[in-house]
């Protein structure tokens, strides 16, 4: 399992209702219905995904993100999630803001376009950083909204989120010091946990 | 005719009839002191009668949905595509059954029976049935075929209507409610175009207020008109395209009014006049009313949320694209009420050109789902 989603699964209290925004093959609902006996949903638009989501069982939705959450009411999920999505969403500051009131908690997950190989990349040959985990170039990407932990941070306070706690994982997805000392720097994937800040 | 049938084939099968003589009050306020109904079985029932699958059917449809009733047969039964060994209701697995419901005209109790009261076919005095009222008739079937509770309701169309009804109707009767490209109620659009085949019908001077057999009449130009004006909104504006174009039917146009100039005129005045040939107007009166009536959420104050609140089976819907009939947007309204009522429930829209028709069409990715779906349900 996807180091991401391994780490999400302590954040998550047993017989939770959980929201997975781009569920993918359902891998994490499936494991959190067995270890946590929440009661997932997840949504997903590609047809190959969603078709694998019906075999395991799990409640999946053909929807699509950019359309927003507003057939989802408020606080009607206890965690909203979405792994290495926001990425690719037209408009990530309203799907945040969309998530915080349909979820008492949400947990985010994004890939650092600050770490120092994309910085590398950029800096020594001029182009947009191409690597194993983001193999696309930038006129075919589905990752329109690239940003690094600190770009997030900052639109977390401007929404007046409160992050309530948050790991950088490097590519191993280790946890480790340097990822730890300088996250934006040698973090590479990004897990936040976070809820609407009281007013 | 088939020329051999095929191992995904569910074969040559034969109707029965079930007679019932309870009686069953009716949603109208009248009651049918006894009754019966025609329905085909595919499969083999279980010891525990836990695998039993029933099949709902929409506007035009009957008890025959799968296989040939004789090798003479040209097609196989309406839903074919969809259910037989390894198909996605397979029945290896489950046991399906398939009724004509009541107020239909292919065996079932309908106008075209005997009304014992006069003697005479009930005709235009046949009862207006619900929605409601087929799935309290389906249930009393199901007690009579030794079933419980069904592993899944299946249907499309109005089809998926009375899958939905059962949800509400018999929570613990139902594990699983496979709900096709349908609706929690029509919208006022829906319930025009219902309206124009039914004036189409009732202005037709041979209709005879009803009572068109006594005369040995046959409301054909009625019942022609009301179905070119139906399947026309089954397709979409795509498919019509592709079908047809502005092809002309003999290269030229004719400046008259009697002959047909193009290809889709002629197309739709063979499918009216087969229609009128096989299907009875006052089955087809009630079978639009029963469409335009449907509305759970009325007893709830238009609350579908607190209607489908009772519900305990897991849901599954399905819509298409290019259906504007009953367009993907309402079959959102179900799942979002679903979603709110805390159900279980997945909902797939997909990608399809045929408009309404798709839910009766093998495509690829809405029979894989739909296999997928079904294959998971435990009986």
């Amino acid at each position: 399992m996807r180091a991401d989603l391994e780490l999400i699964q302590d954040w998550i209290a047993p017989g939770s209702r959980v929201l997975d925004l781009g569920c993918g093959n359902g891998e994490l609902l499936a494991a959190l219905r067995e270890r946590k006996q929440i009661i997932g949903y997840g949504l997903e638009i590609d047809p190959d995904n969603i078709n694998q989501c019906l075999e395991q069982g799990i409640n999946v939705i053909e929807q699509d993100l950019d359309k927003g959450l507003s057939n989802f009411a408020t606080a009607s999920f206890d965690v909203v999630v979405m792994t290495q999505a926001i990425q690719a969403v037209h408009y990530p500051d309203l799907l945040l803001k969309e998530m915080l009131r349909v979820g008492r908690e949400c947990i985010v997950t994004l890939p650092n376009f600050g770490h120092w190989r994309c910085r590398w990349y950029l800096a020594t040959k001029g182009r947009m950083p191409v690597s194993e985990f983001m193999p696309y170039t930038w006129y075919n990407t589905p990752n329109i909204h690239f940003c690094t932990f600190e770009d997030f941070e900052n639109l977390c306070r401007t929404l007046n989120i409160e992050v309530r706690e948050r790991f950088a994982v490097d590519r191993d997805h280790r946890h480790g010091l340097g990822s730890r000392l300088w996250p934006n720097l040698l973090g590479e994937i990004g897990i936040y946990r976070m809820a609407a800040a009281a007013p | 005719m088939p020329t051999a049938i095929t191992a995904d084939s569910v074969g040559l099968v034969s109707p029965r009839v079930a007679h019932f003589t309870a009686p069953l009050k009716l949603a109208c306020g009248r009651t049918l002191t006894d009754y019966h109904l025609i329905y085909e079985t595919y499969g083999t029932l279980n010891a525990q009668a836990s695998n039993a699958v029933l099949i709902c059917h929409a506007l035009s449809g009957h008890h025959h949905a799968a296989g040939y009733h004789s090798m003479d047969d040209t097609k196989p039964g309406w839903w074919d595509s969809c259910i037989g060994p390894g198909k996605p209701i397979d029945t290896n697995q489950f046991f399906v059954v398939s009724l004509n419901n009541l107020g239909g005209c292919n065996g079932s109790l309908g106008p075209l029976s005997l009304n014992p009261a006069t003697g005479k076919a009930y005709g235009a005095d046949f009862p207006m049935v619900t929605v409601e009222d087929w799935v309290h008739s389906q249930a009393r079937l199901a007690d009579r075929l030794g079933i419980n509770q069904w592993a899944a309701v299946v249907g499309g169309s109005l089809g998926g209507m009375q899958a939905l009804q059962w949800s509400i109707s018999y929570p613990d009767r139902i594990r699983h409610a496979v709900v096709i490209a349908s609706a929690p109620r029509l919208s006022a659009q829906n319930i025009a175009f219902n309206e124009v085949a039914r004036q189409a019908i009732l202005s037709d001077p041979e209709f005879c207020g009803g009572h068109f057999q006594e005369q040995n009449l046959i409301p054909k130009r009625g019942l022609m008109l009301a179905r070119m004006v139906g399947h026309i909104t089954y397709l979409s504006d795509d498919a019509m395209g592709a079908k047809f174009g502005r092809d002309l039917k003999n290269d030229k146009l004719n400046y008259d009014f009697n002959s047909v100039a193009f290809q889709v005129e002629s197309y739709l005045r063979y499918q009216g006049e087969e229609f009128s040939g096989r299907f009875d107007a006052n089955t087809y009166l009630l079978m639009t009313k029963a469409l335009d009536y449907f509305d759970p959420a009325a007893a709830y104050n238009d609350d579908l949320v607190r209607t489908l609140e009772v519900a305990k089976a897991d849901f599954c819907l399905m819509s298409f694209t290019t259906d504007w009939r009953f367009s993907p947007a309402r079959s959102r309204e179900i799942v979002d009420a679903l979603l709110e009522a805390r159900k279980n429930v997945s909902y797939l829209e997909i990608e399809a050109s045929q408009g309404h028709d798709a839910f009766l069409l093998p495509i690829p990715r809405y029979v894989q789902a739909f296999r997928t779906y079904m294959n998971r349900i435990a009986v």
